[in-house]
This record gives C-alpha cells, structure tokens and sequence, in this order.
C-alpha cells in the first residue's frame, strides 16, 4: 500500500517536472528581443528638410532605374508617393494643421524584430539577419505575395510588369554595405543628420534623451519601440505619427497572431480522427442494434403468429378429434340399435311370420 | 453520349466555346506580358478577385464533398448515398480548378511545389493551407476515382478504392477542417488592414462553420441544377432520394446558419464593435448578416416545415451567395479598409474573364464527367458499395 502510494506520487512529480520544463523552455516566458547588436536607424523628422537625398543615394547603391523626374525636383514631394519595385524609399510631405511649416517623413521597410512577412512567407524567403537587417530570396519566391498582406506597414512590393521573374522588392537597409562596415545609402548621403545609423539599443537612449531634451520640440513617442513587436528603424516627430500617415499597428508581434491558429492544426489533426471515427462506431453500433431489434421483433411476430396458428390448429383437431369420436360412438350405438332391432324383428318374424314385410319397408339401412 | 438529341451546335455550347476561347487569349496575356498587364493588383492591393473569388469562395464553395460523405459515411445518413457521387466530383472539380487558377496569380506558378518539396515555411498559414490543400485535392482524386473506373471497367482497382472509403472520409474531414479554417487565419496576420467587424481572432471557426453552409446550400443549389440539364442522366434510386437530400441538407443550413449568426454576435460583442454597426462599413456587415445569414436560415426553415422545395432552392441561391459575399468582403471589400479610395482595389475586366473562364471550364469538365460516368446514376455492375 505504502510502497505504491510512494510510486504513484513519484510518477505524478516525474510528469509534472518534465511538463514544467518543457513549458518553461518553450512558451510560457520566452520572448524575443531582438539581436542583442542589431543596427538599426532613427529617423528624426524635426531635422528632416524633404532634400530627396536619402532617395538619390539608395537608387544609386541599388543599381535601381533612373526615376522620369531628377532627385532636385522637389515638386514631387506634392503627390503622396508610396514605395514601388523600383523605388525603395520615398519621402512623403505633410502640411499639419496648425504648423506654419511642412513635416517630412521618410518611408522605407522598417526592419521588424519579428518580420510578419518572415512569419507569413511559406518558402521562408525573408531571413532577418542578426544586424537588424530583414532580406529576401528571390530564388525560393513563389510569388504568392502573402507577405505583401501580412505587412502591417505596406512595404513589400512586387514586379508585376515582368511576366519572366517577377520578385518581391523592398529595402535591405543596405544588409551587404553594412557587411562591408559601410552605412546604408540614404544614411551616408542625408546632410541634415536626419537619419542616425546605429545599435537599436544606443538609438532608443539616443531618442529619448532628444525627447527628454526639448519635451516641446516632439511627441513623447518612439514609433517603432513596440509597434509590431518593435521595429529597427525608429522614428520621432513633432506631431502624432497618424499625421505624418503611419499607421496604428499594435504591439503584438506576427507570430503572436498567428500561433494560436496553427498551434490548432496539430490537435484537429490528432483528436479528429479519433471524434469521427467514434462517430462512425455510434452510428455503426446503431445500425447494428437497430438491425438486431428488428430481427428480434421479426422472431417474436413469428413465433406469436406461430404458436396462435398452433392452438387454431389444436383446437381444430381436438374439435375434429371429438366430433369423430362423437360419430363413432353414435355410429356404434346406432348399430347396437339396429342390430338389437333386427335380432328383435327377426325374433319376432319367427315367432309369428304373417308381418315379415312391413317391418322391413319402415327401416332402411343408414341414416348418417 | 450527351449530345443525342440536338446538334453539338446549341446555344449552350456556343457560349461555352466562345468564353473558352476568349480565356485562352487571356491566358496568352497573362502568361507573356505578365500579371500587370491584366490585372488591377498593386502594391497595396496584392490579391483581388483571383484569390478572393477563386480560391476563396472555390475552396468552400466545394466544401459540399466533406459535408456529404461526412453526413453518408460517418454520421450513418444512408439516405445521402446518392448525393455523395456528385458531392465529390464537384469537390474535386472545385479543388482541382483552384489550384489551376492559382497559376495565373501566382509570379513564379511553376515553383508552386516548393513550399511542400523544397523550402518549407512552417510558420506560415498559407504553408499549412498548402499543404491540406494538396493533400485534400488528392484525396479527393482518389475518393472519386470509382467513378472513373467503373466507365473504364476497371473492377479490381475499383475495388480497392471502395475499401478506402472510410479513412478516405476521415482524412477528407481533417483536411478540410484545417484548410477551411486556415483561409480565414491567413488574415489574422493583419489587424490593421481588415475592418474590425470582420477581423476576430475566431476567423478560422467563421470561416470552418461557414464552409458547411457553403457545402449544403451548394449541394442543393447543383441539385437544383443538375436536375435542369442533366435529369437524363439521374437513375431511379437518385430522383427518389434527390427530395430528401435537399430536405435534410436545409435543415442542417438551417441550423448551422443560426448559430453562424449567434457566434457572431458574440464576437461583435466581445470586441466591442458595435460602434461600428452605424458606419457605412456596418451597412455592408448587416446587410451580410442579416441578408446572407438569418434570411437563408429562415427561409430553409420554413421550406424544411413547408415541405416546399422552391423556397429550399431560393434559401441554397441566397446561402451560396452569401458565401461569396462574406468571401468578398474580408478578402477585399472590408480589406484595406483604412486606405484613400483612390488606392482602393476594383478588378479589371480581364481578371473578371478569367475567373468566368475558370468557372467555365468546371461547368464543363463535371458535363463531360457526368454524361459519361456513374455520377448521377449506379453503374448497373456495381450495385454494392457505390
């Protein structure tokens, strides 16, 4: 008694332990915070003058097709521009109201701790490098432009004109310049030191040490610190980041939305089976009771009309059976009758034989 | 065989000729200058109609193939045996030509395999929708391969098939639970492009629940159909059992569709959206709610009591419709909600021509099946397992 209460309870702790391992290793307060050095770039659009420049020197280290209008046609900021596959960056103008001067705002991939485009790739075309860089291979690319969906902030975008090899373009914050200990193209060539490259972590300090610095010169907001479980590129402004058109992303990172879902697959794939083939088994077993009922129900009618015909027929026998008897004794005393009748007769012929033929006519033979 | 009594020539076929021809000349375009030369997708409206038409309301719209062998094979409704048949080859159809139209959407169509053999993404829920998908589509092949054996004469393969029915239908089930599902959590990656009215975090079970809608109304809806222009080709034991299938399948729409609304409402309220019920993106909700949800389920439910068949067909119309509609709206409609309306997504014709052509060469591939093989009818050599 004693010896198996010890055991089960050994038993019990083994699992627990083992389950509490495995949980504490793999979900429960795990989290990602990004490579530890990884590079990022502040964007500070109280510094930003919408020179283009930033744009200039990233068509030209990425080899990308020479725009219709020059870089020095300032015109273009009047029309919203988005990026393109041509066109990795833009900047953006925005009259607020009750500025006396345009903001501008630079827009490019914004390099998530957590691509939800990584998470969302089926071929794992997106890899993010562990100096904050998110890339893409467009050897594996189905083209299915799922991440194109999943991004929260619109970047990705695709060739749609080339019907041979069209790929998804953004921007690699220059991945293999900073391979080379280089800065990325718009960095090296903003005059304005709008744009700051650097650790993400030392960008932050840097960023609210700004803020703490001149609390009237911007919004007390670091876009980019969580949105979408946190960005490598990191913006300030002197108005709410909705005015300068960026959008309100939550703070949850991709694969926070998505693992509930596929976390699922795996239990439908494992109880289902077992549901439905119970299903079938209750629906078989049903059957199966169900015939069985019915051929008892069959048997019992059978018999019941059986053994009702029987007594019919027994009484009818035992009828038949009586009604011979009956006969037969009738017959019999009958026969006695007329025997006695006959030796009388015949007594009496030979006692006087004068009325021998009126005897005979009034008896004739049989009346069954 | 199907063209006994008029010419080849009649009005049916001559449509069909003349869109057939006109999507191969879409189907040159599309293929030598690209997809942007057909299409109206851009970079913040990446999938239109070729996704949520096509593969969206493709996928559940043939979702009446598990719900029918689910119903005849598992749950013991014997009296849907002959609507498994036609369930199935419409699935089939349905899956196969899903996958087809996904060639003219996608940039490399050729590399389609790669996420099943050569770089799997298996964090992805558009790899998990891959992979049912694929294995579906072969599931299927293989559940009505019967048919096309028995017209050949292959008996001992047929055979064999017969055997696997029951793990065959399992297999269906799972599969389709989980792809079904996983159309709607592919969006659950963007909170902030789709309208709060139609995001949830339950988007799988809307979207799994909605699927047996789609496959009963769809059943009654071809039913209804099939029994149009191809009566000929239904043998006794169909016609018989035809009244029946449609009565049953309302009455089951009738229910789901009532709990679809309930869940709803729910979801609506633990979010907190209701807000956004007096918005003109509200009208859209309600009027697929009401309109697309608790009419059909209304109307089944008085055509189920009624015994009348007319107001079944009109409820399975207006349940099919409603599919498309819910499809349409958190795929394209409600998707991208927050952007000007200049930058909104509306499809060119050439992308409407070839969804028509797509659907087009399903209505006439289940012709040719099923003037052909024992779909509508028992092959009078294989009586016992059909």
């Amino acid at each position: 008694m004693h010896r198996r209460k010890f055991l089960s309870l050994l038993g019990g702790a083994g699992i627990a332990s083992t389950v509490g391992a495995t949980k504490a290793t793999a979900a429960s307060n795990a989290s990602f915070d990004g490579y530890p050095d990884a590079k990022g770039v502040l964007h500070d659009s109280t510094r930003c003058i919408g020179c283009r420049k930033c744009e200039e020197g990233c068509n030209k280290v990425n080899n990308l097709p020479k725009p219709e209008k020059p870089f020095d046609d300032l015109s273009v900021l009047d029309t919203k521009r988005r990026t393109s596959a041509t066109v990795h960056t833009v900047v953006n103008k925005y009259n607020v109201a009750g500025l006396d001067h345009p903001i501008f705002r630079k827009q490019q991939c914004n390099h998530c701790m957590e691509p939800a485009c990584a998470s969302a790739c089926f071929v794992k075309a997106f890899t993010k490098n562990s100096d904050g860089s998110v890339t893409y291979n467009g050897d594996v690319c189905v083209g299915c432009r799922y991440c194109m969906i999943a991004c929260p902030f619109s970047v990705p975008t695709f060739e749609y004109d080339d019907p041979i090899d069209p790929l998804v373009q953004k921007c690699t914050m220059c991945h293999p310049l900073i391979k080379e200990g280089k800065l990325p193209g718009c960095v090296q060539s903003c005059p304005k030191e709008a744009l700051t490259f650097g650790k993400r972590e030392d960008l932050i300090e840097i960023a609210r040490e700004r803020i703490r610095k001149h609390p009237d010169r911007y919004v007390k907001k670091i876009y980019g610190e969580k949105e979408a479980g946190g960005t490598n590129w990191l913006y300030l402004a002197p108005v709410k980041h909705t005015e300068l058109g960026q959008p309100v992303v939550g703070s949850k990172t991709a694969p926070e939305l998505t693992a509930g879902a596929l976390g699922a697959v795996p239990m439908v794939v494992g109880i289902w089976p077992v549901l439905l083939t119970g299903a079938y088994a209750i629906s078989k077993r049903k059957e199966k009771i169900a015939a069985a009922d019915q051929k008892a129900a069959v048997a019992q009618a059978v018999s019941e009309t059986q053994s009702a015909a029987d007594d019919k027929l027994k009484a009818a026998m035992d009828k038949a059976a009586k009604d011979k008897e009956a006969a037969i004794a009738r017959e019999t005393k009958k026969a006695v009758a007329q025997a006695e009748k006959e030796f009388e007769e015949k007594l009496a012929a030979l006692q006087n034989p004068e009325s021998e033929e009126v005897d005979e006519s009034s008896k004739p033979e049989g009346d069954a | 065989m199907g063209n006994n009594q008029k010419s080849f020539w009649h009005a049916g076929n001559i449509l069909t000729a003349i869109i057939l021809a006109g999507g191969l000349v879409l189907t040159f375009l599309r293929f030598y200058k690209g997809i942007g030369a057909v299409s109206n997708l851009d970079d913040n409206n990446p999938w239109g109609i070729w996704i949520g038409f096509d593969l969206m309301c493709g996928v559940a719209l043939a979702a009446g193939g598990y719900v029918t062998s689910a119903s005849c094979y598992l749950f013991g409704m014997k009296h849907y045996h002959s609507a498994v048949r036609p369930a199935i080859t419409t699935a089939f159809l349905g899956y196969f030509f899903v996958v087809v139209a996904l060639l003219y959407d996608l940039g490399h169509p050729f590399r389609l395999p790669y996420p099943l053999v050569y770089s799997q993404g298996t964090t992805s829920l558009l790899f998990e929708v891959g992979l049912c998908v694929s294995l579906y589509v072969s599931v299927l092949f293989i559940e009505w391969s019967p048919a096309a054996f028995e017209w050949l004469g292959w008996r001992k393969v047929r055979n064999i098939v017969v055997k696997l029915t029951l793990p065959l239908t399992i297999m269906g089930v799972v599969l389709s639970t989980m792809h079904q599902s996983s159309l709607g959590a592919l969006f659950l990656i963007a909170p902030g492009k789709l309208h709060p009215l139609w995001y949830s975090s339950f988007m799988p079970v809307f979207f799994f629940i909605s699927s047996m809608v789609a496959g009963t109304s769809m059943v009654i809806f071809e039913g209804t159909l099939a029994h149009k222009g191809l009566h000929r080709m239904m043998d006794e034991t169909h016609l018989k059992e035809a009244h029946g299938v449609a009565f049953g399948f309302a009455k089951a729409a009738s229910f789901i569709l009532a709990g679809y609304f309930f869940i709803k409402v729910f979801d609506i309220t633990m979010d907190n959206d209701w807000q956004y019920l007096a918005t003109g993106y509200g009208a859209i909700f309600l009027v697929e709610m009401f309109g697309f949800v608790l009419l059909p389920s209304f109307l089944y439910a008085i055509g189920v009591r009624e015994k009348n068949l007319k107001i079944v067909r009109i409820a399975s119309v207006l349940g099919v419709l409603g599919i498309i509609v819910n499809r349409f709206n958190v795929s394209m409609v409600a998707f991208n909600w927050q952007l000007p309306a200049a930058e909104r997504y509306f499809p060119s014709l050439m992308e409407i021509g070839i969804s028509i052509f797509v659907v087009t060469l399903i209505i006439t591939t289940y012709r040719f099946i099923t003037t052909r093989m024992p779909v509508l009818f028992e092959h009078p050599e294989y009586k016992d397992a059909h």
